[in-house]
């Protein structure tokens, strides 16, 4: 007799959980139990190819900036690394940026930004562009994202007219880059609530 | 010396307890089911098996909605997913601005869309889940599918136990008994017909054997199986396609029918029942060798399809066990021969047994004893009527259309995907088709007639 949580989820553990992501309870038990589907070797936690083992994330131009989202960074002597393996705080940590906005939550204290707030989730769709984390999209990180989604389809100079125009448009202090600011005000009039929200079911 | 014949007489009565216990069996399972009729024990334990998983499941609904725990029901997904396509889910992000006067329509937030898309399929696939047994939506008092079920109440734990005492002491010795008579009769039955002359009563004998031998393995699975729309079944000539979920397919539709079975040459026991099988009747048996070349394969089967005494082909186009929630991409195989197609949709009743066979999970040996520990094998098998290849349409596109009508018959959802994946990675050509599409959305193509 097999069960299927190698490990069962605690109550505290989800208390806390609940806390720091505002998931319900349900939601914790069913995401743990998709979690630990994903979880072939059977050790608590996810490596890059159980995710990529699910054909849909692995047909998705941006998947494997998606996958990197989850894998936390660590310091090593001054040297970022990113870590090989996320355990289900991480993973529901990631998830909680895509949780959508409820009214209750918007007058909460800003200091403390729930995960899941409009300024959260664009810093998500920033960090997939900005691959080195030094707060910039530079030419070269842009034209990387381009290239994932449009594959072989759009020539080189072709992308390279594109890249520049998106950055002389969202480029206000001149210095070729897109900075975090410049990119929320880019994107001021999308409905960022919507687009980067999942309707998850209680 | 009064302690030996104590041993004496105890093993003298184990063994005329054995054969009274061999005698029952024969007379009042075997027997019965060989000829295709029933005592009525198999319905009786049936009868008691429903009435008891009703109370259970009342008793834990009651349980749950004492407790104010609202048992979130797995047959909704966790999310709701958004189907818009990718031109209106872009057309909507682009929206707030201006579309640029030349050289490319592209937004920031055009990752988003595949961002989204992303992070769904993290939460909520449609291929993974069909690898892995289906979800109960109440649990059926067997160990195996105790998941986070809680400890309910007294009465319910003991009925728990007491099934699992009759399923392992009672059941389980009674169904292996069964199918070790129903496997030997297979080899010692269909050697002996194979020794006759070609006359027509060789066939029919072999016909005769081969139906007995499934029968008793099905009582030996206390499968309950229903028929339907039995004026469709398959007819010398033509190609069987069902659904596949777990090699107990074969003794499902074999037990009603005749057919020639497709597959590899296999060593040890396998081996034996399939060079005995083929001594009564022909089977198609390939060398691993052989399977790789395509055209052999379709040559094999098409002459075997055109000599109209031979039996119809049971073909499983799925190539792989699916856990029966869904029928996944038919290989065009079989669709390349020609011949009449004759749909049959199986589906299980996941509350008596889980009948899927997760060949990563466990070996064949396993999965039958897990079968034979199970409470019973409830199934319903449709036939669909024939299908032909029409006119205009390719090998793949009449595939899809006998997937879909049997998907549609037996309520399984029909998906694209190749079962295949189980085990391989995706092809790259999937990801090159997003990249065309997003890309037609960037530099609105003129030029579209150009090929690349």
């Amino acid at each position: 007799m097999g069960s299927r949580a190698s490990r069962l989820l605690r109550e505290e553990e989800i208390e806390e959980i609940k806390k720091e992501t505002g998931f319900s309870h349900s939601q914790i038990t069913r995401l743990y139990s998709r979690f630990t589907s994903l979880d072939k070797g059977e050790n608590g936690t996810l490596s890059r190819e159980d995710f990529q083992r699910i054909p849909e994330l692995a047909i998705n131009p941006l998947g494997d900036r998606i996958i990197n989202a989850f894998f936390p960074e660590g310091y090593f002597v001054l040297v970022i690394f990113r870590e090989d393996q996320v355990n289900f705080r991480g993973f529901m940590r990631t998830l909680a940026h895509f949780r959508p906005i409820e009214d209750n939550e918007k007058n909460k204290n800003p200091a403390t930004e729930p995960l899941n707030s409009r300024t959260n989730k664009l810093l998500f769709a920033f960090r997939l562009y900005d691959l080195d984390r030094d707060d910039k999209i530079s030419r070269d990180e842009l034209l990387q994202v381009l290239r994932m989604m449009v594959g072989v389809n759009i020539s080189d100079e072709q992308l390279g007219s594109i890249a520049d125009r998106t950055i002389q448009e969202a480029d206000t202090n001149g210095d070729s880059c897109i900075s975090f600011n410049e990119f929320i005000k880019v994107l001021e009039k999308v409905d960022v609530e919507q687009k980067m929200s999942i309707r998850f079911l209680h | 010396s009064g302690e030996l014949s104590e041993m004496d007489d105890f093993w003298a009565g184990a063994l005329w307890a054995l054969k009274i216990w061999l005698y029952l069996v024969i007379i009042l399972i075997m027997i019965p089911s060989m000829f295709g009729f029933s005592l009525g024990i198999s319905e009786i334990y049936m009868t008691i098996l429903v009435k008891t998983l009703e109370w259970a499941t009342l008793n834990i609904q009651k349980a749950n909605s004492d407790e104010g725990t609202l048992k979130p029901s797995s047959s909704n997904g966790l999310i709701q997913r958004e189907n818009g396509s990718m031109e209106k889910e872009l057309e909507e992000l682009r929206r707030s601005r201006p579309k640029p006067p030349v050289g490319g329509d592209f937004t920031l937030s055009d990752c988003f869309y595949f961002t989204r898309q992303g992070i769904e399929s993290i939460v909520d696939d449609e291929v993974t889940q069909r690898f892995t047994s289906e979800e109960l939506v109440s649990w059926n008092l067997l160990t195996r599918t105790n998941n986070d079920f809680q400890y309910i109440s007294l009465k319910l734990t003991l009925v728990y136990g007491l099934g699992i005492i009759v399923r392992y002491c009672i059941l389980a010795p009674l169904r292996i008994t069964l199918t070790i008579i129903g496997v030997s009769w297979l080899v010692i039955g269909t050697s002996a017909v194979g020794l006759l002359p070609n006359w027509r009563i060789k066939f029919w004998l072999s016909e005769l054997v081969h139906v007995m031998c499934y029968r008793i393995c099905a009582r030996g699975l206390s499968a309950t199986i229903r028929y339907h729309n039995r004026e469709n079944k398959p007819k010398k000539g033509g190609i069987c396609v069902a659904n596949h979920t777990s090699p107990i397919d074969i003794v499902i539709l074999c037990t009603d029918g005749c057919y020639a079975m497709v597959g590899q040459v296999h060593g040890g026991l396998m081996g034996i029942i399939q060079r005995a099988m083929v001594r009564s009747c022909p089977h198609v048996w390939f060398e691993r060798s052989e399977m790789k070349d395509r055209h052999l394969v379709t040559k094999r089967l098409k002459d075997h399809v055109n000599d109209k005494k031979k039996l119809p082909i049971l073909i499983f186009p799925e190539g792989t066990c699916i856990n029966n929630t869904s029928v996944m991409m038919f290989k065009k195989g079989s669709f390349e021969i020609g011949t009449t197609i004759y749909p049959v949709a199986i589906k299980y009743d996941p509350k008596f047994g889980d009948a899927f066979w997760n060949s990563s999970k466990h070996s064949m040996v396993s999965y039958l004893l897990r079968m034979m520990t199970s409470w019973a094998l409830v199934c319903n098998v449709w036939y669909l009527p024939a299908m032909h290849q029409q006119e205009g349409e390719d090998a793949v596109q009449f595939a899809n259309r006998v997937k879909s009508a049997i998907a549609h018959q037996g309520g399984l959802v029909d998906l694209q995907w190749d079962g295949g994946l189980k085990r391989a990675k995706v092809k790259e050509t999937f990801k090159e088709q997003q990249q065309k599409k997003y890309s037609n959305m960037v530099v609105r193509d003129d030029s579209s007639s150009n090929s690349d």
